[in-house]
């Protein structure tokens, strides 16, 4: 199967390729699929809890090459975009950018679904912070992705 | 990593299909333009010539395999032969019985005949591998009934390259008076085949995989002790003693007869040549990376086939990072249906080491410069996915991937 030139682009100079520290309050992880299916994404946020802007991004993927095209290219739409921008990007518009054949569409219903499993952790570890001095601004409560 | 003597992309796909041997067309050639006749045209020189090369072939194939020339029937591949010898078999012996026994990691031209078998109210017993890919006679004579009209088996698995008892389980059918087929499409040329010392009486076999045309194979099918006879599927001119009606492709039929002499004289050197080859490959990866693991039997294999897993990376995704060589894989991604090789799960590799897997086909035309090549190729590509693997991360961090909740999909 022929790849896209933007599909080999991203292969072969992944973006943003690495890991935050989980446990920092400030950053949202989303670890999706499983190995026994052939793909696993891991997508990382770091936001600025007094913007609510993604301030980086970043990934690590198990899969094939449409799946980290898919998730190295999630990483730079994200940054600097705020939750809720985010949060609307939709998996069609990684598959029109990257030239997805329709059996690799599964690999941007992945990356979607990572960018929102790595805001709902955000979110949820924001909630759980004990009161802070300043009032934070936080998004609005967004939906949770299935 | 640039080395200049190497012509890419070096072909390892050699399971897949080979690359006509140039003597092989070089035979075939004259039968196209000059020699054209039709083998059935008993009354002209043109005919006569046709008929001679296709004699000539049966015999050079009947060399290989320990049979007789009379004993060959030309048929388009050997999924046609193992259809023909299958439901051949099923549709003459049904007054006899009405069970077949194969073995799960079959080819699905040997699987799916069956399943139709079962359809129509045959019983159909598929045998478990242990985990190199082996049966054993035992099983196969556990699982014989009365009504056991035929064992199918292959010499050679396609994706693991691991080699069957052939000759053991031979001897277990004969003892109980059941016809043998062994779908021998990856062993013939490959590994020694003696249809006698084996105790085959069916045996199917491919040009394309041993350095001849696509579109031909033939059907061994036995004479005496005892003569097996088979219900045709291809009705017509009555050719191939009535078994296989349709006019004989004669330069095909030259070009296998051809690709089978050479194997036949070639086999032991060449079988030698591979598995070195094979084994360099195989501890220069080994050597270089952690968590690779083989699949198939470590000794008992196919010298050109190579099966490797490799952890934490796919497939499909480690193919297209090595785009100097071409290999398959038993990732879902590469293959039509969603699910990982059914031959990997069947020796109880898990899914995720299925998606990782990896075959290499090495060939009559394979060298010692691709082989060092592909080393390198290979190492460098695990490393720049295994970079970029959040399951090589955990692994690093000592997580066990058994202990996390995975989001199936």
């Amino acid at each position: 199967m022929p790849y896209s030139t933007q599909v080999l682009d991203h292969y072969n100079n992944p973006r943003n390729v690495g890991s935050f520290d989980k446990d920092d309050p400030n950053v949202g992880t989303g670890l999706v699929g499983a190995p026994e299916c052939g793909d696993v994404l891991r997508l990382q946020v770091k936001i600025d809890p007094a913007t609510g802007r993604i301030e980086d991004a970043c990934f690590k993927t198990f899969g094939c090459g449409s799946a980290i095209a898919s998730s190295s290219l999630a990483t730079e739409w994200l940054k600097g975009k705020t939750v809720e921008e985010a949060l609307a990007i939709r998996n069609t518009e990684i598959v029109e950018e990257l030239s997805l054949p329709p059996v690799k569409v599964h690999c941007s219903v992945l990356a979607e679904d990572a960018i929102k499993a790595a805001i709902r952790n955000y979110q949820e570890k924001q909630a759980q912070l004990p009161e802070q001095g300043q009032d934070q601004e936080q998004p609005a409560e967004v939906g949770s992705a299935s | 990593m640039v080395q200049p003597m190497v012509r890419t992309p070096i072909y390892l796909d050699n399971n897949a299909t080979t690359r006509t041997d140039p003597r092989v067309v070089e035979a075939m050639l004259p039968f196209f333009t000059e020699d054209y006749g039709n083998a059935a045209s008993r009354n002209h020189a043109f005919g006569w010539k046709a008929e001679e090369a296709v004699e000539n072939a049966r015999e050079q194939i009947a060399a290989l395999i320990g049979c007789g020339p009379k004993e060959v029937i030309f048929t388009s591949g050997a999924t046609e032969s193992n259809n023909l010898a299958i439901k051949g078999v099923a549709a003459m012996y049904k007054s006899k019985g009405n069970h077949i026994v194969t073995v799960a990691t079959e080819h699905k031209a040997v699987l799916d005949p069956c399943k139709r078998l079962e359809r129509d109210g045959y019983t159909v017993t598929y045998l478990d591998v242990d985990r190199d890919g082996r049966v054993s006679a035992q099983q196969v004579a556990e699982a014989l009934t009365d009504k056991t009209i035929l064992v199918s088996i292959m010499g050679v698995n396609n994706e693991i390259g691991t080699v069957q008892p052939l000759a053991e389980i031979g001897k277990v059918c004969k003892a109980k008076g059941v016809l043998f087929h062994s779908d021998c499409v990856q062993a013939v040329g490959k590994v020694p085949v003696d249809v006698e010392a084996m105790g085959i009486d069916l045996l199917s076999l491919s040009g394309h995989k041993i350095y001849g045309p696509k579109g031909i194979g033939a059907l061994y099918v036995r004479r005496k002790n005892p003569r097996v006879r088979l219900d045709p599927i291809i009705d017509g001119g009555g050719h191939e003693r009535g078994m296989r009606s349709g006019t004989l492709p004669v330069p095909l039929i030259v070009g296998l007869g051809v690709a089978c002499e050479l194997c036949r004289k070639e086999l032991t050197t060449e079988a030698e040549r591979l598995t070195r080859l094979r084994e360099k490959l195989r501890e220069g990866i080994m050597s270089r990376l952690e968590e690779v693991y083989l699949n198939g039997h470590p000794t008992e294999r196919q010298p050109g086939n190579l099966n490797l897993s490799f952890a934490f990376v796919e497939g499909e995704g480690l193919m297209m990072g090595m785009k100097e060589i071409a290999v398959s894989s038993g990732s879902a991604c590469t293959s039509a249906s969603l699910e990982p090789s059914y031959v990997l799960k069947a020796l109880g590799v898990g899914d995720e080491l299925a998606h990782s897997s990896i075959r290499f086909g090495l060939g009559r035309f394979t060298t010692e410069e691709d082989v060092a090549f592909t080393i390198d190729l290979v190492v460098k590509a695990v490393n720049h996915l295994r970079a970029m693997s959040p399951l090589y991360e955990m692994h690093k961090a000592g997580i066990d991937l058994n202990t996390i909740q995975w989001a199936a999909h």
